[in-house]
């Protein structure tokens, strides 16, 4: 048979030598080698105190944004709803009441916003598909829950903080993008 | 009243004796546990255990908690009296063995001098190996009762493998015994702190080397952890153990490392002998707390070097181990003695 590559090795079949046979001088070889690895640099992160810094186009929790003035962008559209392919999104859509100006940027927004966390596979259909740039996913990734009710992210999760009374949460939430 | 004319003094202070050295090597094992962690992280590139308290150093007791929570399973089918009796049995034995060893010198306190020894018999070594024995019935028993195939076969292989070794340690043992004269520990390593004398592992490097594989395979230790081989026999001869009968088999084991490494230090490396220091130029007293920190030193070096070993060498496979104990130890061991003889008796010209 012709080999692909010129990189297999035959297997030898020679029986063992005397100093072969004695083990020790391997074991002392392995040894030295394992001794060393003890000032080796630790590839570890200690994960809560350190993180790793995720790549520009991660994709995890998703942020619901609002504007400069920061009213809620999302107009309920369901254009994220239909996106989804693991049909993780539910909304309900609402009018906005002539006193409500300075909470929702258009006459429509969303009541209640909901994302299964378990269902979603980040796959961020739904940031590409939203018009209102009122969808991103961000560089968090979910936490931990004790029941599968605590996945179910409703507004309070995912609304970005207002960047007039919180910038500082604000600027956190939106990370680099 | 001639009863009470009994030197009372003398079983206080081995009474005090006993409970420090049966606590003492309980709490040296509970770290050797959390050691072993770390030495097993440092050796793999990774930090190992430090959430529990400053670097780490409550984990022992973490992992202690947490076995003394779990749930206390004991099967239907087992033999319940044998089932309990296991683990018990592997623990007494491991501590047993601390009778006899030297940890130091003697101090004088109290207008008194206090070996510190348990017992000073004049059989020592052999109540050593006596003792060891008997911890192969802890395997056995523990892997017997569980009435779980895995387990006996683990059991088996225990109880084979601790018989098999125990041979070439013995003859390896002999050797040293010809050179010191006497089964006492003391009296060995008396003789290696005399003048001109040097430690036994400059007169027997092949009879240590024997002894140490040996002590190897006697603790169960790898490459020689073939009762519990997880991958062959699920987790061995304690695997329907749980909870604290399962953290005393554990433990037994590290407890076992302990003093095959103080039986070692005192039979090879001179015992409580500081290197290149005359311990009689010095106080009594001061001379036994060196003696104590020069063995301790030495049984964590061991210890050290037992998990390094670990942490190196993959597992034998079971006929591996049987022809290297039977093929190669014991004839090692046997040409060990002999030269050994025919030195002595050609050094004294008889």
């Amino acid at each position: 048979m012709q080999a692909l590559t010129n990189r297999s090795q035959g297997v030898s079949r020679k029986p063992m030598s005397f100093m072969e046979r004695l083990y020790i001088p391997a074991i002392l070889k392995g040894m030295a080698i394992t001794f060393s690895h003890i000032f080796k640099k630790k590839p570890t992160i200690r994960y809560p105190e350190q993180k790793r810094p995720f790549s520009p186009v991660f994709r995890g929790l998703h942020v619901l944004n609002r504007d400069e003035e920061g009213r809620e962008r999302c107009t309920a559209c369901g254009l994220c709803a239909v996106a989804c392919p693991a049909e993780a999104i539910t909304m309900e859509a609402a009018e906005r009441l002539p006193n409500e100006e300075h909470l929702y940027r258009e006459e429509k927004y969303a009541a209640k916003y909901e994302i299964n966390m378990l269902r979603c596979i980040f796959c961020g259909l739904c940031e590409e598909a939203c018009p209102k740039d009122a969808i991103y996913l961000s560089e968090t990734f979910a936490p931990a829950n004790y029941t599968r009710k605590g996945f179910v992210y409703g507004k309070e999760e995912l609304l970005i903080p207002d960047p007039k009374t919180n910038p500082e949460g604000y600027a956190a939430a939106k990370g680099s993008k | 009243m001639t009863l009470l004319a009994f030197d009372w003094a003398l079983l206080i202070e081995k009474l005090v004796l006993i409970a420090v050295i049966v606590f003492g090597s309980l709490g040296i094992a509970l770290y050797t546990t959390f050691a072993e962690r770390k030495v097993a992280a440092v050796l793999q590139d990774r930090p190992g255990p430090n959430r529990a308290g400053p670097f780490g150093l409550l984990q022992p007791f973490a992992d202690g908690l947490k076995l003394m929570m779990k749930e206390e399973i004991i099967p239907n089918t087992s033999n319940k009296v044998l089932f309990i009796l296991g683990p018990g049995l592997a623990m007494t034995a491991a501590l047993m063995t601390c009778a006899v060893i030297p940890w130091s010198s003697h101090v004088e306190l109290f207008d008194r001098k206090i070996e510190l020894q348990i017992a000073d018999i004049n059989i020592g070594i052999l109540y050593v190996f006596g003792v060891v024995s008997m911890g192969v019935y802890g395997i056995m028993i523990g892997g017997w009762a569980s009435n779980n195939k895995f387990s006996l076969m683990a059991a088996l292989r225990g109880a084979s493998q601790a018989i098999s070794y125990e041979l070439a340690m013995g003859l390896a043992l002999i050797a040293v015994l010809m050179l010191s004269g006497s089964l006492s520990l003391k009296a060995i390593v008396g003789e290696q702190m005399a003048d001109g004398n040097y430690w036994n592992i400059v007169y027997q490097p092949l009879g240590f080397l024997i002894f140490f594989v040996c002590a190897l395979a006697e603790c169960n230790r790898t490459p020689f952890d073939l009762p519990e081989a997880e991958n062959e026999l699920n987790f061995g001869y304690h695997q329907e153990y749980s909870s604290m009968k399962l953290g005393f088999y554990l433990f037994a084991e590290y407890v076992n490392m302990i003093m095959s490494s103080a039986v070692m230090a005192c039979l090879y490396f001179g015992g409580y002998d500081i290197p290149f220091l005359d311990e009689s130029t010095l106080a009594p007293n001061v001379a036994a707390l060196l003696g104590i920190g020069a063995l301790l030193t030495k049984i964590v070096i061991f210890i050290f070097i037992f998990m390094w070993i670990r942490w190196t060498i993959p597992r034998f496979r079971y006929d591996q181990l049987m022809n290297l104990g039977w093929k190669t130890m014991i004839p090692l061991a046997l040409a060990n003695m002999l030269i050994t003889g025919a030195l002595i008796l050609w050094k004294t010209g008889v």
